[in-house]
């Protein structure tokens, strides 16, 4: 009797506290939108206002001209730049990260206070933004594309260390435990079993974040007055907007190129 | 003589007991199966006589060693001579068939000559005859991931051969396999305990299998050693004692 | 014994075989590790002396984590006394989570119409590489490029911020979006079809119920990346918000306490966002 009435009032009741959930939901979402709305002094309408005056002033101003080609070896030189350090801050936190990842990871990590250690600083680092590195550096290595390096770094070094842990754990916890139960020594194991097995993920990830690392080293080149965002904002600034969109073309180009190697790769790799 | 003797095992995991008081001897050359439903401690049971994990009383010997006392090379030392293979296989599976046996190799050398891979030709031909002996001759260089479970299953045997060890532990190595590669498998099993005299100490999810290939059954019910005897003994009341009295049932039938 | 390989000088057995996977990584590794060491031989420092640099970079950070303090002035709140300052802070933070939040509210939306039709198996395969393609170009721009070519048409501020912020919030979130509808069983959306049910029908009675608690565990780790996001976009774009304080303490008041106040604070909201989100991949197994 009893269960024949559950089955009988559930449904409708399910689906009253489902409506209810999803009114109170949209109701909510809709509070704290009005609210940061008025916080940040936001209006939406002007918002979808912007975009049509933003692209019909874009397709108007934005396409380079005579003289805007005739800096594209300068641009081009400080897009060289922008690379060559996105790749450094990749290569060597990707150096520092896997020392890290190895001591933090639970498959291999040698003991539980070396673990914590790793994990802390780790995500110490990853939670910082990349733009407050930027700034912590820029007091004492002044305007210069190291400055650029450093922030990069750091917040790379963060990111992949928690992607390298995931991938060791991933690809490699039951062949460790194999090697450990026929009396492999530590080193052995990394070497035999956790290297062969993570290492075309991970270099998987380092190419992610060299592609990441150029978009962010304009950002971090805007702030620390270096690279290919100085460049841009040089331009910005000055008015001179059909240079600046041919910054912006040249690291369209470079992005997608990177991104269409890093793919070509990784379907080999993996 | 006795290979290994397990004496009064304990193993707690936090509060709850994986292993109560758990004792017996183990016979040179001997098949044993052992059996229980999940949770049980079979695979503790497994884990703790090669010290992946630590347990927590009690005392393992193992060919006159002190297994829980060892510690370092020691350790690496007694571990290379007991052999282990996995449900899941546990193989790098980037690397190919003979890179992951020759692993085997690694509780015996040097850490560096290991780290950089560098085995003696000695160590290849073994590697390359218990290839044969698998009826794997002709995957040497296939890497692993290019392999049926069946496949893989037989380089993880392969992987314990090569540590020339006395006994080998198998972890569920069938739960995994379709009927046919299981039944594959278990062959090899009984062929290396018979031809090689190596003791074999396996844990199955199926009671039938168990009284079909081993010479000594252990029945495993909430970390407590319920049945120890020849698998004439295990009979549809032991067999509940066991797996409590409905599972039982439905294994039996 | 045929299959085995042996050194054809040393007639050894060969354990190694070349593979064309191997053989790319290492190409990849030196590559990549070439252009490292060429990059640090011609780094430009403009003259700073780097192991100085260093040593003041260890100071300042033992000033920044051990001393941190804001001044009053700078947030606006002359003379309200150390509390005062924390609570201005606090408000300027909300202002950043705001910024991530509208950000985060408007790619979801945009994200989600795309994402329905970007899914392949809810639309044929052209609209669905057009749709992938577009957002790839889309991601090639920087975020702080899209906000600011948006603040030379709509005016430095929130709304240049939010509508610039959103390009990459889309690219995200469609490719998340689409792919968890990929993942919804085929024979559900049949099922549906066969009896009749429209792409409306189908889109809110099975795809987005199924899939619901997965878009938003996706959406909410985007909310998480836009926080740094609008950090960033404060700094380097006059979005408002703690970014833009930062940028000021470092750039015009080089007042080192000040950062470590501000990066503390940016830090404590950042990791439990980051707490938040690594409980939902845990109860998801989401990978990003």
């Amino acid at each position: 009797m009893s269960s024949l009435l559950i089955e009988k009032t559930s449904p409708t009741a399910y689906f009253r506290k489902q409506k209810l959930t999803l009114t109170l939901f949209l109701l909510g979402m809709i509070f704290v939108s009005w609210g940061a709305s008025v916080l940040t002094q936001f209006d939406l309408f002007d918002a979808f206002a912007a975009i049509p005056r933003v692209a019909a002033w874009m397709t108007a101003n934005l396409l380079p001209d005579a003289k805007a080609w005739s800096r594209l070896p300068r641009i081009l030189d400080k897009l060289w730049d922008t690379i060559l350090m996105s790749v450094m801050a990749s290569v060597a936190a990707s150096v520092v990260s896997f020392v890290f990842a190895i001591l933090g990871s639970v498959t291999t990590r040698p003991n539980g206070v070396f673990a914590f250690l790793a994990r802390t600083i780790a995500s110490i680092n990853r939670n910082i933004p990349v733009a407050a590195w930027a700034m912590i550096f820029l007091l004492s290595f002044g305007q210069s594309s190291f400055t650029g390096f450093l922030a990069l770094f750091f917040a790379t070094f963060g990111f992949l260390t928690r992607a390298f842990m995931e991938t060791i754990d991933e690809a490699s916890a039951s062949s460790v435990e194999a090697l450990r139960a026929a009396g492999a020594s530590y080193s052995q194991v990394i070497a035999q079993a956790v290297i062969p097995a993570s290492l075309p993920q991970m270099m998987s990830w380092v190419l992610y974040m060299v592609e990441t690392n150029i978009r962010s080293a304009t950002l971090v080149g805007l702030l620390t007055g270096s690279g290919i965002g100085f460049m841009f904002s040089v331009y910005y600034k000055s008015l001179q907007y059909r240079s600046a969109s041919l910054v912006v073309l040249s690291i369209v180009v470079v992005v997608l190129a990177i991104e269409l190697i890093s793919n070509a790769v990784r379907r080999v790799i993996l | 003589m006795a290979l290994l003797e397990v004496e009064r095992l304990t193993k707690f995991y936090g509060d709850s007991r994986a292993l109560s008081d758990v004792t017996f001897k183990i016979k040179k050359g001997q098949f044993v199966a052992v059996i229980g439903p999940s949770g049980s401690g079979k695979t503790t049971l497994i884990r703790c006589i090669n010290r992946l994990i630590d347990a927590s009383d009690g005392s393992i010997r193992y060919d006159k060693e002190d297994i829980l006392a060892l510690k370092g090379a020691a350790l690496r030392h007694a571990r290379a001579k007991i052999g282990m293979i996995f449900q899941h296989y546990n193989l790098v599976y980037r690397l190919t068939v003979i890179e992951n046996v020759l692993h085997g190799r690694l509780g015996y050398k040097s850490s560096i000559a290991g780290v950089l891979g560098m085995y003696t030709e000695e160590e290849k031909t073994k590697a390359v005859e218990v290839l044969q002996l698998l009826g794997l001759e002709d995957y040497v260089y296939r890497r692993c991931d290019q392999l049926s479970g069946g496949q893989k299953q037989r380089v993880g045997i392969a992987r314990a051969l090569v540590q020339d060890p006395r006994m080998i532990l198998c972890d569920e190595p069938i739960s995994s396999l379709d009927p046919s590669s299981a039944k594959i498998i278990m062959d090899y099993l009984r062929r290396i305990q018979k031809d090689l005299g190596i003791t074999i100490l396996v844990n199955l999810h199926q009671v039938d299998v168990a009284k079909r290939y081993a010479e000594r059954i252990l029945g495993f019910n909430a970390g407590h050693l319920v049945f120890d005897g020849p698998p004439s003994e295990l009979n549809k009341k032991r067999i509940h004692e066991i797996y409590g009295t409905e599972a039982g049932e439905l294994i039996i039938d | 014994m045929t299959a085995v390989k042996r050194n054809l000088r040393t007639g050894r057995i060969i354990v190694k075989r070349p593979t064309a996977a191997k053989r790319w990584v290492n190409v990849v590794l030196l590559v990549l590790l070439a252009l490292t060491i060429w990059g640090f031989l011609t780094i430009e420092t403009k003259g700073t002396d780097l192991g100085k640099a260093t040593v003041d970079t260890i100071r300042y950070f033992g000033i920044m984590f051990g001393r941190p303090a804001g001044v009053d002035t700078h947030f606006g709140v002359s003379g309200a006394g150390s509390w005062g300052v924390f609570t201005a802070a606090l408000r300027l933070l909300l202002v950043t989570l705001a910024l991530a939040f509208l950000t985060t509210l408007v790619g979801a939306i945009i994200a989600l119409i795309l994402g329905l039709l970007a899914a392949r198996n809810l639309t044929n395969t052209r609209t669905s590489n057009i749709i992938k393609g577009f957002v790839a170009v889309i991601r090639a721009v920087p975020t702080v490029l899209w906000v600011l070519i948006f603040a030379i048409g709509a005016g430095l501020g929130a709304v240049a911020a939010v509508i610039g912020m959103s390009f990459h919030t889309v690219g995200y979130l469609l490719k998340a979006y689409s792919e968890s509808f990929e993942e919804l069983d085929e024979g559900v959306i049949d099922a549906l079809r066969a009896s009749g049910a429209s792409w409306l029908q189908i889109v809110f009675q099975a795809v987005l119920p199924s899939s619901a608690t997965y878009l938003l565990s996706w959406t909410f780790i985007r909310f998480e990346i836009n926080f740094a996001v609008a950090v960033a976009m404060g700094a380097a774009a006059g979005a408002g918000g703690i970014g833009f304080n930062l940028f000021m303490a470092a750039g015009y008041f080089f007042d080192i306490s000040e950062i470590g106040f501000i990066t503390y604070l940016i830090l404590a909201v950042a990791l439990i966002m980051e707490l938040v989100a690594t409980q939902l991949k845990k109860r998801y197994h989401i990978h990003d």
